[in-house]
């Protein structure tokens, strides 16, 4: 109760923090790459992509190629991405009243993987599918296992309902095995694309960002709807929430977030479950911060992954889903070991 | 790690050939020892021991039912003219096109289905699930020859491959050949041009850096590999980072993964940021034979004549 208090107040003073961290990640995001650019020439270039101002960065045409069309959409991407996989993973965990749920857990990358295989392996030509494969697959995968859930508890409860999804994934997983087997040869794109990627470009970004936009505003707007519903669904229904429709609604939200995200960037694992706990032992449990501060924190994160990815090894890189379990798992024993302490 | 020296017991005795095929190869010329008694010529000296990669393996008799799990040593074996004596190839050898196709599984190889074949002799490149070990146990000899990281290692594998099957005098043959089709392409060179380029595997993008097989082949002609750059924990085939491969701006971009990618200069100059490249405006990107780009067998000398061809293409021009 003192954690719904509480945060309604300071609301404002955490949103506003974390927009400036997720600033600063995604300036740095900017300033640092492979390409050897000083941060000077990057800041001297993006004064010159301003209207109306002219500055001259002393930049090839190709690097400058390579801030637009490479550099800054990537920030952008993993901005996107990242919130995207951490809301939907705060909806989540709503939604079934269990920490541990997030978008892997329920059947949408599993979904979303093997999908992605059956069309590289039947359509080898055109990569153009694979982001509305992996988009059926995601929704297909959550689907299942949603509708597995409730079948299988009459009740819809929500330990059924995670089961049911890790059902699901083992399924689709020993079918997308299956399917791989078939086409050997393309089992370097299948990896590439399971260990993530967000250097897409512009393009990349302009598909993502419509499904970014629709789930962010559903998702946002039922925070106080979740956190009634965290007192339990009877409690809920008594104080006027419909709460079969509000957990759908929530379910399809998050569902929409995490297949935008892996339809164009493949599997990135981690950030759902992390951030939206590191945010919670942050600024509390009301879901009205939750959400928000998950989306501003989820890109922030997954921006400074993709830095470190870029440049730890560069010239060469390493898969994005590396570095987020890597850097991210001792950061969140760090964050959990220094709430604890300050808590107890 | 790599196989020594062939060491074979009196493959070259008796034989008619000419030793002097092999006298380009100062280290390759296998160093023959004599056995006992004199064999005769057509059962060329068996039994013989081979040094492979996974040690010494004999073989009491010419091999009749060889299967090769390895699209590269498919290749060699019929090069050499052990094609008659080849039984089934995995479901990757697709050259050349008489090799006896099976669906057997080079990267997932079934023991069973391999000993189904009644092989005497398997040739695998990789030891994927212990697979040597496993078919020792059911006494069906196995030469292992990896992934070769230098031309002269592919030389050598070629010789060993010829000693195990018998065909050591036109494995020899080939490999002189080859030496010296590779020494003509790279002393037509032109060499006065610091030329840079970067190889592709695949289109994440992949590259491969000269510590690699592909990438002695493209030092033959004096090219400058973008992707040296990479550091050594990269392995030899760095996941490149595409704003590295824009800025380091390569005068000659060679295409590996056309056949199972569709990749062109098109599908190149959409990618972002990459459509400014030299290499691109200049018409300088290079299609090659995907297969000839990842085998090091003996088709390694066209390779190395689409690379030469383009080196002088691109010389002449700039």
């Amino acid at each position: 109760m003192a954690a719904q208090a509480g945060p309604s107040r300071a609301r404002p003073l955490w949103i506003a923090c974390a927009l400036g961290v997720l600033a600063v990640c995604m300036i740095a995001g900017l300033l640092d790459g492979a390409a050897d650019i000083s941060p000077w020439q990057v800041v001297l270039q993006a004064v010159d992509w301003l209207p109306f101002v002219h500055v001259d960065s002393g930049l090839a045409p190709v690097e400058q190629g390579l801030l637009f069309e490479l550099r800054l959409p990537r920030v952008l991407v993993a901005a996107v991405v990242g919130g995207l996989l951490a809301m939907a993973g705060a909806g989540y965990q709503g939604v079934f009243r269990n920490p541990l749920a997030d978008p892997y857990l329920l059947g949408a990358a599993a979904g979303a993987g093997l999908a992605t295989t059956v069309a590289i392996v039947l359509l080898p030509e055109s990569g153009a599918s694979i982001p509305v494969a992996a988009f059926l697959g995601a929704v297909g995968g959550v689907f299942l296992a949603y509708t597995l859930g409730n079948t299988a508890g009459r009740s819809g409860g929500t330990a059924t309902l995670v089961l049911a999804g890790v059902a699901v994934t083992s399924f689709l997983t020993a079918i997308q095995t299956f399917v791989q087997q078939f086409k050997v040869e393309e089992l370097q794109r299948v990896y590439s694309w399971i260990l993530g990627d967000v250097g897409g470009g512009w393009d990349q970004f302009w598909l993502v960002l419509p499904y970014a936009a629709v789930s962010a505003v559903l998702l946002l707007l039922h925070g106080r709807m979740l956190d009634v519903l965290s007192v339990g669904d009877e409690e809920a229904t008594s104080l006027g929430v419909p709460a079969a429709r509000v957990r759908l609604t929530v379910l399809l939200a998050a569902s929409l977030a995490t297949a935008a995200a892996v339809a164009v960037s493949g599997l990135i694992g981690f950030v759902g479950i992390v951030i939206p706990h590191i945010v919670r032992r942050l600024a509390g449990g009301s879901y009205r911060v939750v959400l928000p501060l998950s989306l501003i924190g989820g890109g922030a994160f997954l921006v400074l992954a993709d830095l470190i990815a870029r440049t730890v090894i560069a010239p060469a890189e390493l898969p994005i889903g590396v570095v987020t379990m890597f850097v991210g798992a001792p950061f969140f024993v760090g964050v959990l070991r220094m709430t604890r302490r300050t808590a107890t | 790690m790599r196989p020594r020296r062939t060491a074979l017991a009196g493959a070259l005795l008796g034989t008619l050939i000419l030793a002097g095929c092999g006298q380009t190869g100062t280290t390759a010329t296998p160093s023959a020892a004599p056995t006992a008694s004199s064999a005769p010529a057509s059962a060329a000296g068996f039994p013989v021991t081979v040094e492979a990669g996974n040690g010494k393996v004999t073989l009491a008799k010419k091999p009749e039912r060889i299967v090769s799990l390895s699209a590269t040593h498919t290749e060699t074996l019929f090069a050499i003219g052990a094609g008659s004596q080849v039984v089934a190839v995995d479901d990757q050898s697709n050259y050349p096109p008489e090799a006896p196709k099976t669906d057997l599984s080079g990267f997932k190889p079934n023991v069973e289905a391999i000993v189904a074949q009644k092989p005497d002799l398997v040739i695998v490149s990789n030891d994927i699930d212990q697979i040597v070990a496993e078919l020792g146990k059911v006494n069906v000899p196995v030469l292992l020859e990896p992934a070769a990281t230098k031309l002269d290692e592919a030389y050598e594998e070629i010789a060993e491959i010829g000693a195990a099957t018998g065909n050591q005098a036109k494995a020899d043959e080939v490999v002189s050949g080859m030496k010296t089709a590779m020494d003509k392409l790279a002393a037509e060179a032109p060499k006065d041009k610091k030329l840079t380029y970067y190889h592709e595997l695949d289109q994440t993008p992949y590259a491969a850096t000269s510590q690699t097989f592909i990438g002695q082949v493209y030092g033959l002609f004096g090219l400058t590999n973008i992707a040296d750059k990479a550091p050594d924990q990269a392995g030899g085939y760095p996941k490149l980072s595409a704003e590295f491969v824009a800025q380091a701006d390569p005068d000659m971009i060679f295409l590996g993964d056309v056949k199972c990618c569709g990749q062109s200069k098109d599908t190149l100059a959409k990618r972002p940021g990459w459509k400014g490249l030299s290499a691109i405006k200049n018409d300088q990107v290079i299609q090659l034979d995907d297969d000839l780009a990842s085998r090091w067998g003996p088709r390694v000398v066209q390779l190395a004549e689409s690379i030469g061809a383009a080196v002088a293409k691109a010389g002449a021009k700039s």
